[in-house]
């Protein structure tokens, strides 16, 4: 078997939950994690006799996305998708079919490759069922209880074109999704929790030829994940298309666990949804200035922000981390301030992974200074700002408290032949090309002199004298 | 006879307590009740304290002290609603519909619950699950439907006033068939919150009285803009109480010939139209010959429609929240039990047939033929309108049928609804207004339409036929 010889094709749905502060058809909180049945009333149980009324925030904060995706935001209509299931309180679930709000997008991703977005609609969510008893699964438990907390809460779900080409695309594409939610304010996109959710349509096909037979991938809980599944269903789907069986068109799911896909409870026969319009809704038409009104709060999306910071600091892949871990206003305010653009940008990216706490611009700035003109070695700059970022401070005085000072040239070169002549056999390892000793070399240095050595300086050091 | 006017009038000077009124009528009800089965349940306990609660507080409510009769798809708060079906069984709402919130707050006695077509699908009231109402005026007929059990209370003087729902006729088929005022507004004019969905885009709730200025006092009272309701319309309503005395001097009134001609009406039903033309005329109104040709394919049209959109609607009786519950091997298999024991044969009937041409492959010819028909229909009524004021019709083929005539052959109970339909169709309003009795000496009721919010034009048209037949 040659996956070589083998074009994945890709098209991912995207379901994201709206971060509005109230459901898309009632009044009742959208707020996760609270006591069962809680966030509940008529509408949301769909009690005989209640009506739907749609929220404003929510076709606000679709719109918002839709834009970001250079959709065409559009005069939409909500339809019945009818089908029976616990919980789904009126058994039919309120979504937009032929006209959705917004449709025909597009989403460039880090690397440059484009993706098309067929549409990007707004949807209710169902109630959340937990299976009591026997395996927790639906067929041998002994009961079941559903918790409608979620049952209206607003979604939008985003359905790409199948323009994606490998697994690392489709993790790009989920990465840059969530980030744009996120930034957008739209929806805190959380995988985990489940206020993302992305199910993979997976096919395999040999270039020139028509698609192949596609497989829904759901329960993907991570980006991680996401590129798990597709690489297994990949290899799946070849070694049956190579032994000349045929694919089966399905809903798989993904076992974690397992690292395998297995196949969803099978059909007998297609759904069919018999989808009508919602009665007891009347069409969306946001009128243009409205629309207009949140074009312009648009915030700055993640492409363009990327685009800016690397104006800034020439830096790429770091680029890509600081604007996910959104530190690139930090930086750039950094570098106003007269601080160091690279070494901030290795900053960001390699110690502020967990954010950037107390620290401001300015000490940030200064930090980078010290470091530029050699004040602070690198080891003791990054002590310093592990301080910055606790208790916030200034840098100068924070290294002069811990006794940083900058080390001078004799003083390190007096503390390196020191440590020459400490080990002589050693040394003759290294000058015998032994690089394994370097460390040791290094560490020996840091000791004497109380760690305020760089690093970096005492191996070009103790090059300079073995060539000598 | 005391009119619903005449009893707020009486209570808000003082002259009368509403407990008095109340128990008048509870009288009248232990009366009759036991024949004519108009309620699935007699509110007793609440209407006294409710009376009670109107004498010692606010008197001046625009319906004080009147009783009220709710047909029981309207939801009340912490009281049993049960459509008249078993799968509702035990189901107490935990809120009121708009229309009840409003009448309470207009000092309105609710009496009871009034009996209906299982979720009001049928005719005669003889599909419910609890038995079916009869005709006061003749007890061994029918008091038509679905809203039979409301139009018989008010008939038989258990209350002066009533709601009912109207999907394609349920409020003026009744009402003609027991000799009481109907009407349904124009779609969105009531709001529908509330009010227990059989098919959302044709549902009206309306009123029922005695005479057509209490049917103007109800309305007027439920009436206006809800934003629990996204269909319900955001316009001022015109009075309708103020003008019902203006006459039909130069109004021009159109005979509906497609329905006065249409397959099934009865030739004393027929004669009767013809003379309330006859009594529009001598008042002074402009009368001719009115045609709206798509009104011939209503009944089909909607016998897709309203199906369709009740396979939907009665989806989420499942027994898993609330209601009747048969419990099986699995949720499937429990909802599947559920509604096989809760439903009667017509309700199932039509959710087989709504689900039907819903399906794909089905959805085209016939779900979305009939709305192109919806379609044809509201543009015809449309040009209708440039001409004519007012559209005048039979509102039910014939007088009211004896219990059992129709239920074994589904075809003539729907014929039942085909002057009725076409408003519901095109969304506009309609009114029945008795006008003398047929060869059989029962009540006909005709029927004026008009285009949408023509709701005061037709009250005061059908105030001058109620005025020539006394
Ligand atoms: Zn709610």
């Amino acid at each position: 078997m040659s996956l070589d010889d083998w074009q994945l094709v890709v098209g991912l749905e995207v379901h994201a939950e709206l971060a509005t502060n109230t459901k898309i058809f009632c009044g009742c909180a959208n707020s996760f994690g609270d006591e069962p049945n809680t966030n509940v009333c008529p509408v949301c149980l769909g009690l005989p006799g209640s009506l739907p009324v749609l929220n404003r925030s929510a076709v606000e904060f679709a719109a918002r996305l839709g834009m970001a995706l250079e959709c065409t935001v559009q005069p939409s209509v909500f339809h019945r998708k009818n089908y029976f299931y616990p919980d789904m309180p009126k058994d039919y679930q309120v979504s937009q079919y032929d006209l959705p709000i917004n449709a025909d997008g597009t989403l460039e991703l880090p690397d440059g490759s484009v993706v098309g977005i067929e549409r990007a609609h707004l949807e209710e969510d169902t109630g959340k069922t937990t299976h009591m008893g026997g395996g927790g699964r639906i067929h041998d438990a002994a009961y079941s209880l559903v918790d409608y907390n979620r049952a209206g809460v607003p979604l939008v779900e985003i359905v790409s074109r199948p323009d994606i080409r490998t697994p690392e695309q489709a993790q790009a594409y989920a990465t840059e999704l969530r980030a744009i939610l996120a930034a957008t304010g739209v929806s805190d996109a959380k995988m985990e929790e489940g206020s993302m959710r992305v199910d993979a349509n997976v096919s395999m096909h040999k270039p020139g030829e028509p698609y192949g037979t596609r497989c829904e991938i759901k329960n993907l809980n991570s980006v991680r994940s996401l590129g798990r599944a597709i690489r297994y269903e990949m290899e799946r789907q070849v070694q049956l298309l190579e032994s000349g069986e045929r694919i089966v068109q399905e809903t798989r799911h993904w076992d974690e666990d397992a690292g395998r896909t297995r196949p969803g409870r099978s059909k007998e026969q297609a759904e069919d949804y018999r989808y009508f319009q919602e009665p007891d809704l009347v069409p969306v038409a946001p009128d243009d200035e409205w629309l207009a009104s949140i074009r312009a709060a648009m915030p700055m999306l993640p492409a363009a922000r990327r685009t800016r910071l690397a104006a800034q600091t020439g830096g790429d892949v770091d680029v890509a981390l600081v604007v996910e871990r959104g530190l690139d206003d930090l930086v750039l305010e950094a570098i106003a301030a007269g601080g160091d653009p690279g070494r901030l940008l290795v900053h960001a990216s390699n110690n502020l992974s967990a954010g950037a706490g107390e620290l401001s611009a300015r000490p940030f700035a200064e930090l980078s200074k010290l470091e530029a003109t050699g004040a602070l070695t690198a080891t003791q700059a990054k002590t310093v700002l592990a301080e910055l970022v606790t208790a916030g401070g200034d840098p100068a005085a924070i290294a002069a408290t811990r006794g940083f000072e900058a080390m001078g040239d004799d003083a390190l070169a007096a503390a390196v032949d020191a440590a020459i002549a400490a080990d002589p056999e050693a040394w003759e390892k290294f000058k015998a090309g032994d690089r394994k000793v370097t460390g040791f070399f290094v560490g020996l240095v840091m000791k004497t002199t109380k760690g305020k050595a760089d690093g970096k300086a005492v191996t070009a050091l103790l090059d300079a004298r073995a060539q000598s | 006879m005391t009119t619903a006017q005449q009893i707020a009038d009486a209570v808000r000077a003082g002259e009368r307590s509403a407990s008095e009124v109340l128990e008048e009528h509870l009288a009248v009800i232990d009366e009759r009740e036991g024949d004519v089965h108009a309620f699935n349940l007699v509110m007793r306990d609440e209407a006294r304290a409710a009376a009670v609660a109107v004498d010692a507080g606010d008197r001046t409510g625009a319906l004080a002290g009147v009783p009220v009769a709710l047909k029981d798809n309207l939801c009340t708060r912490g009281i049993p609603t049960t459509c008249s079906s078993r799968i509702l069984e035990g189901w107490r709402p935990p809120y009121d519909a708009t229309v009840v919130a409003r009448l309470a707050a207009a000092g309105a006695v609710f009496v009871g619950k009034t009996n209906l077509d299982e979720f009001a699908m049928g005719s005669s009231t003889e599909n419910s699950a609890f038995g079916p109402t009869r005709n006061p005026h003749d007890l061994d007929r029918v008091p038509g439907g679905s809203s039979g059990g409301s139009a018989a209370a008010v008939a038989a003087g258990f209350a002066p006033l009533a709601l009912g729902s109207d999907t394609g006729g349920s409020i003026r088929q009744p009402a003609a068939l027991c000799g009481v005022v109907g009407l349904k507004p124009t779609y969105g004019l009531v709001s529908r919150y509330g009010l227990v969905a059989f098919a959302s885009s044709l549902d009206q709730i309306g009123p029922f009285a005695a005479t057509v200025a209490d049917a103007a006092l109800l309305l007027e009272v439920i009436a206006g803009h809800d934003p629990l309701d996204s269909t319900s319309l955001d316009r001022p309503l015109p009075p309708l109480v103020s003008g019902l005395g203006d006459g039909v001097e130069g109004l021009r009134v159109g005979v509906l010939t497609e329905l006065v001609h249409a397959e099934g009406i009865a030739p004393d039903v027929r004669r009767r139209v013809e003379a309330a033309a006859e009594a529009l005329a001598d008042a002074g109104a402009k009368v001719d010959e009115a045609s709206v040709p798509a009104a011939s394919f209503g009944l089909s049209a909607y016998y897709l429609i309203a199906p369709a959109e009740a396979s939907s609607n009665l989806a989420r009786y499942d027994g898993v929240r609330y209601g009747l519950r048969v419990d099986a091997e699995n949720t499937a298999e429990m909802n599947a039990a559920t509604r096989t024991a809760g439903f009667g044969p017509e309700v199932k009937r039509r959710i087989m047939l709504g689900t039907y041409a819903l399906s794909a492959g089905y959805y085209d010819a016939y779900y979305g033929k009939a709305q192109q028909v919806r379609t044809l229909i509201i543009r015809d009524f449309a040009a209708a309108y440039d001409s004519f004021d007012v559209l005048l019709c039979p509102t039910s083929p014939t007088t009211a049928f004896r219990l059992g005539d129709k239920t074994a052959d589904p075809m003539s109970m729907y014929l039942n609804d085909v002057c009725t339909i076409p408003s519901n169709l095109a969304g506009d309003p309609a009114i029945s207004v008795p006008f003398g009795a047929g060869d059989d000496g029962l009540p006909v009721g005709v029927q004026l339409l008009g285009p949408a919010l023509s709701e005061a034009t037709l009250l005061r048209t059908a105030a001058v036929l109620e005025g020539a037949l006394q």
